[in-house]
C-alpha cells in the first residue's frame, strides 16, 4: 500500500508515468542512433564497393613503398604497412616521452620561481607562461622549425663544445660506441635505480620509529652516480664516442637528431612546461598557510617544510591535472605531420592512407592507438592518485 | 618599562602614551626599501636577480633590433628588404591576405559589416551593462543567419542581392573567425546536453553520452580532422556532398563540445543536492528545474574551464591548415613560398603569433575579470 503512493497515482495516463517515460526515451534513442549507425554502414559499404577499395587488413602485409626519414628499428621501402605501423608508433612515443621529461623539469622550476619572492624573476615567468599558453602550439612548431632550418648549412655549421654541430640538417651529437664490458655499466645503474626506493622505505620506516632523518636524496644521487663511475673505473671505461666530422656536404659519423624532431620536441616542452608551471604553482598555492606556519612553529627550517610538508600536500592538488597534460602532450604531437616529423598520424595515418585509401581501417588504427595510450596513462595515474588520496575518516 | 623607554629615546623620558612616532628606519622604505624586499633579501635571491638582468640584457637589444630599429617597413618583395633586421614589408602588402584570404575585392564590404554585426553581437554578451542591451541581444540571436548570409551571399547570377562568395575564397583571419565564433556557439550547447546525460539516470542515454566525450577526449583533433575530410565523404550517399568547411566545423565543434560536457559537468556536481531536491519538491519538470535553478548556479561556477575551453578552442583553429584550409596560420605559412618573399617565416609567424594573443589574452584577461565580478558575497 505505501509503496503505491510512494510511486504515484496508478490512475495517471501512460504517458505521465516517469518510468515509462524514460524506458520509451531512450528506446527512442537508442533506435535512432542504432539506424545512423546503419545509414552510415550502408553506404560506406556502397561507395568502397563503387571506389574498388575492399575492406579488411590485408593491407597491412603488403609493401609500403616509401622511406622514412627516422626509425629506431630497421626499416627499408620494401617493408609492410604494418611496419610502418610500428616505427611511426616509436617515433610518436619516443617524442612524447623525451617531450614529458623536458615539460616536467622546465615546467616545475618555472613554477617554483613563479612563486618566489623576487619579484623581477616572478614577473618574467608569468610572461614566459602568459605567451607561451596563448599562441597556438602548431604555430609555435612551425615557428622553431622555420628557425632551425635557417640555421647554416653543414659546410658553416656552428660548433658548440668543439664537439657538437649545429646545421640545417640537424643537430649532430659524438655516438656512444659501447666496449666490451658496457654490460656492468648498466647493470650497476640498474642496481642503484632499485637500491633507491629500498633504501627510501628503510629510511622512512626508521624515521617513523626512531625519529632519526637519513638523508635519502644525497644518498640516492651518491649511488646513481657512484655505482656506473665505479663500474666505468673497474672495467676501465669501456665507452667511446664516434665523433661527427665535417665531411662534404653533410657530416661523417656521429648522430643526428633531425630539425623536425628538435623542433617538435623543443615546442611541444616549452608549451607544455607553460601550463605544467601554473599548475605547479597552484597546487603549491593550495596548501594552506596554516600548515606552513604550523610547521615552523613546530621547529623545522623552511626546506624541511616545503619536503614534509608542503610538497606533498600539494602533490595532490598537482597529480590530477598534471595527468592531463602529459595526455595532450602526448596527443599534441600528432602536430608532428605539420612540419613532416614521420610519426604515427604522418607515416601511417598519412602516407600510407593515401596509398592503400583504406581510409576506414587506418583512421579507426590511428584512434585506438592514442585511445589506448590516453586509458593507461589515466589508469596508472587513478592508481597513484588513490594511493595519495587524502585518508578521511 | 622605564629600560624600554631609555632604549628608544635615549636620554629623554615621555610620560607613557605620549612617545611621539619614529620614522621607520631607512632602507626599508621608499624604492630601496621596496628593492632590498623583493630583489636582494638574500644572497639566492640577489644572485637570482642578477641572472635575471643579464639575461634581460642579452636578449632584448637584439629583438628590438630586429623588431623596430633594423627593421624594413616598405618595399614591393624581399629584395627591397636591405637592413637586417625584419621584413615587414611581407605583412605590409599582403595584409589583405592575412585578414581575409582570397575574398573578393569587391565585396570585402560584407567582411566589414559581418565584422561590425560580430562585435555588436558580441558586446551584450561580455557587458551586462550597456546600454540598448536587449536590442543587441536579439541582433546576437540572429548572428549566425545574418553572419552566414553576409558572407556566403545568397545566389549567384546578376540579379542576386548578394553574390556568392564560395567558402574555399574565405581565408585567414575571417576564416579563423568563423571556425572559432562557429565552435563556441556551436559547442556549448551541445556539451550542457552531453553533460546533462552524463548525469542522467537512464543507463542508456549516460553510456551514449560517456562513450562519445571519452572518444573525442582519447584522440587528438587532428585524428577527427582526418575522419571529417576523408571519412565522411565516404559515409554519405553517391552525389550528396558537405562544403569541407562545414565538415571541419562539425569535427571542431564536437570535438571541443566533448571537452566543454567535461567542464560543465564540474559545475553540475558542484550544486548541492539540496537544489535539485526543492526544485523538484516545488513540482518544476526537469526542463524548468534545469533552466531556471541548476543551470544558471552550475554555469556561473565555471566561467574559468569555459573560457579556457574557448581558448584551447580558439588555438586549435589553427590544426585546420594540415587538411587544406587556409586559416590565418595556413595563410602566413602560404604567403613565404612565394617567390617574392621566400624564407621569411620569422616575420609571417611572429605577425599571426602576435593576432592569435591577442585574442586568447583577452579572454583571458576577461575570465579572470568576470571570475572577480561574480564571487562578491558569494565567496566562501
Amino acid at each position: 500500500m505505501a509503496t503505491q503512493s510512494i510511486d504515484g497515482p496508478k490512475r495517471g495516463s501512460l504517458l505521465s508515468d516517469q518510468r515509462t517515460r524514460a524506458i520509451v526515451f531512450q528506446a527512442l534513442a537508442f533506435f535512432l542512433v542504432a539506424v545512423f549507425f546503419i545509414y552510415i554502414g550502408t553506404n560506406t559499404a556502397r561507395n568502397l564497393e563503387a571506389l574498388g577499395i575492399s575492406t579488411g587488413f590485408g593491407f597491412l602485409d603488403s609493401p609500403a613503398g616509401y622511406d622514412v626519414a627516422m626509425s629506431l628499428i630497421p626499416y627499408t621501402a620494401t617493408d609492410t604497412h604494418g611496419r610502418v605501423f610500428f616505427v611511426g608508433l616509436l617515433n610518436t612515443l619516443s617524442v612524447a616521452v623525451t617531450g614529458i621529461i623536458a615539460a616536467t623539469i622546465l615546467g616545475v622550476i618555472l613554477g617554483v620561481l613563479r612563486l618566489s619572492k623576487n619579484w623581477l624573476v616572478s614577473k618574467l615567468v608569468y610572461w614566459y607562461v602568459e605567451v607561451v599558453r596563448n599562441v597556438p602550439l602548431l604555430l609555435q612548431i612551425l615557428f622553431w622549425y622555420g628557425v632551425l632550418l635557417g640555421l647554416p648549412r653543414v659546410r658553416d655549421a656552428i660548433p658548440v663544445f668543439e664537439t657538437m654541430f649545429l646545421s640545417n640538417r640537424g643537430f649532430y651529437l659524438p655516438r656512444p660506441v659501447p666496449g666490451d664490458g658496457i654490460g656492468l655499466i648498466i647493470i650497476a645503474f640498474f642496481v642503484a635505480v632499485i637500491a633507491i626506493p629500498i633504501i627510501a622505505r628503510a629510511a622512512r620506516k626508521r624515521q617513523e620509529q626512531t625519529g632519526q632523518i637519513f638523508p635519502v636524496f644525497w644518498t640516492s644521487a651518491a649511488l646513481i652516480i657512484g655505482l656506473p663511475a665505479l663500474a666505468a673505473i673497474v672495467t676501465g671505461f669501456p665507452l667511446t664516442f664516434d665523433y661527427p666530422e665535417k665531411g662534404g656536404f653533410n657530416f661523417k659519423g656521429g648522430m643526428v637528431l633531425r630539425p623536425e624532431f628538435v623542433a617538435l620536441w623543443f615546442s611541444l616542452s616549452i608549451y607544455t612546461a607553460g601550463f605544467i608551471a601554473e599548475i605547479v604553482r597552484a597546487g603549491i598555492q593550495a596548501v594552506s598557510h596554516g600548515q606552513t606556519e604550523a610547521a615552523f612553529s613546530l621547529g623545522l627550517k623552511p626546506n624541511w617544510t616545503m619536503r614534509m610538508i608542503v610538497l606533498p600536500q600539494a602533490l595532490r592538488v598537482i597529480v590530477p591535472p598534471l595527468t592531463s597534460q602529459y595526455l595532450n602532450l602526448t596527443k599534441n604531437s600528432s602536430l608532428a605531420i605539420a612540419i613532416g616529423y614521420p610519426d604515427l598520424v604522418s607515416t601511417f595515418g598519412g602516407t600510407s592512407l593515401n596509398q592503400t585509401g583504406q581510409a576506414i581501417e587506418i583512421i579507426m588504427m590511428t584512434m585506438l592507438v592514442y585511445l589506448t595510450i590516453s586509458l593507461l596513462i589515466s589508469m596508472l595515474m587513478n592508481y597513484y592518485n588513490k594511493r595519495i588520496a587524502l585518508v578521511e575518516r | 618599562m622605564s629600560d624600554i623607554t631609555q632604549s628608544n629615546a635615549p636620554g629623554q623620558h615621555y610620560p607613557p602614551g605620549e612617545h611621539p612616532d619614529l620614522p621607520p628606519p631607512p632602507g626599508t622604505v621608499g624604492a630601496i626599501g621596496w628593492l632590498r624586499n623583493n630583489l636582494f633579501s638574500s644572497i639566492p635571491n640577489t644572485i637570482l636577480t642578477l641572472l635575471a638582468i643579464y639575461f634581460l640584457v642579452v636578449s632584448i637589444p637584439p629583438v628590438l633590433d630586429w623588431v623596430y630599429f633594423e627593421a624594413d617597413f616598405e618595399g614591393a618583395s624581399r629584395t627591397d628588404c636591405t637592413s637586417a633586421g625584419a621584413c615587414w614589408a611581407l605583412i605590409d602588402v599582403r595584409l589583405k591576405q592575412y585578414l581575409f584570404g582570397l575574398y573578393p575585392s569587391d565585396e570585402l564590404w560584407r567582411v566589414y559589416v559581418a565584422g561590425l554585426v560580430l562585435a555588436l553581437a558580441v558586446l551584450p554578451v561580455l557587458f551586462d551593462k550597456i546600454p540598448f542591451r536587449k536590442i543587441l541581444l536579439v541582433n546576437t540571436l540572429l548572428l549566425p543567419i545574418t553572419g552566414f548570409y553576409l558572407l556566403s551571399g545568397t545566389g549567384s547570377g546578376p540579379d542576386a542581392w548578394l553574390t556568392t562568395v564560395e567558402t574555399p575564397q574565405w581565408g585567414g583571419l575571417l576564416l579563423t573567425l568563423v571556425i572559432g565564433v562557429t565552435g563556441i556557439v556551436a559547442s556549448l550547447p551541445i556539451g550542457v546536453a552531453l553533460a546533462l546525460g552524463r548525469r542522467s539516470n537512464m543507463p542508456v542515454v549516460r553510456a551514449m553520452c560517456v562513450t562519445f566525450i571519452e572518444f573525442v577526449r582519447g584522440v587528438p583533433l587532428i585524428t577527427i580532422l582526418f575522419m571529417s575530410s576523408v571519412m565522411v565523404p565516404l559515409f554519405l550517399p553517391e552525389g550528396v556532398n558537405f562544403d569541407k568547411l562545414l565538415r571541419c566545423l562539425i569535427g571542431v565543434s564536437l570535438f571541443s563540445a566533448a571537452y566543454m560536457a567535461e567542464v560543465i559537468r564540474g559545475g553540475l556536481q558542484a550544486i548541492p543536492k539540496g537544489q535539485y531536491e526543492a526544485a523538484s519538491a516545488m513540482g518544476l519538470s526537469f526542463w524548468k528545474m534545469m533552466y531556471l535553478i541548476i543551470l544558471p548556479q552550475a554555469l556561473r561556477i565555471v566561467i574559468p574551464g569555459i573560457v579556457n575551453t574557448f581558448i584551447g578552442l580558439f588555438k586549435d583553429t589553427s590544426l585546420v591548415l594540415i587538411i587544406g584550409l587556409f586559416d590565418l596560420l595556413g595563410i602566413a605559412k602560404t604567403v613565404i613560398t612565394d617567390a617574392n618573399w621566400i624564407g621569411l617565416s620569422h616575420e609571417s609567424y611572429a605577425f599571426v603569433a602576435v593576432i592569435y594573443w591577442v585574442f586568447c589574452f583577452g579572454m583571458s584577461r576577461y575570465s579572470i575579470w568576470l571570475e572577480a565580478k561574480l564571487h562578491t558575497g558569494h565567496k566562501r
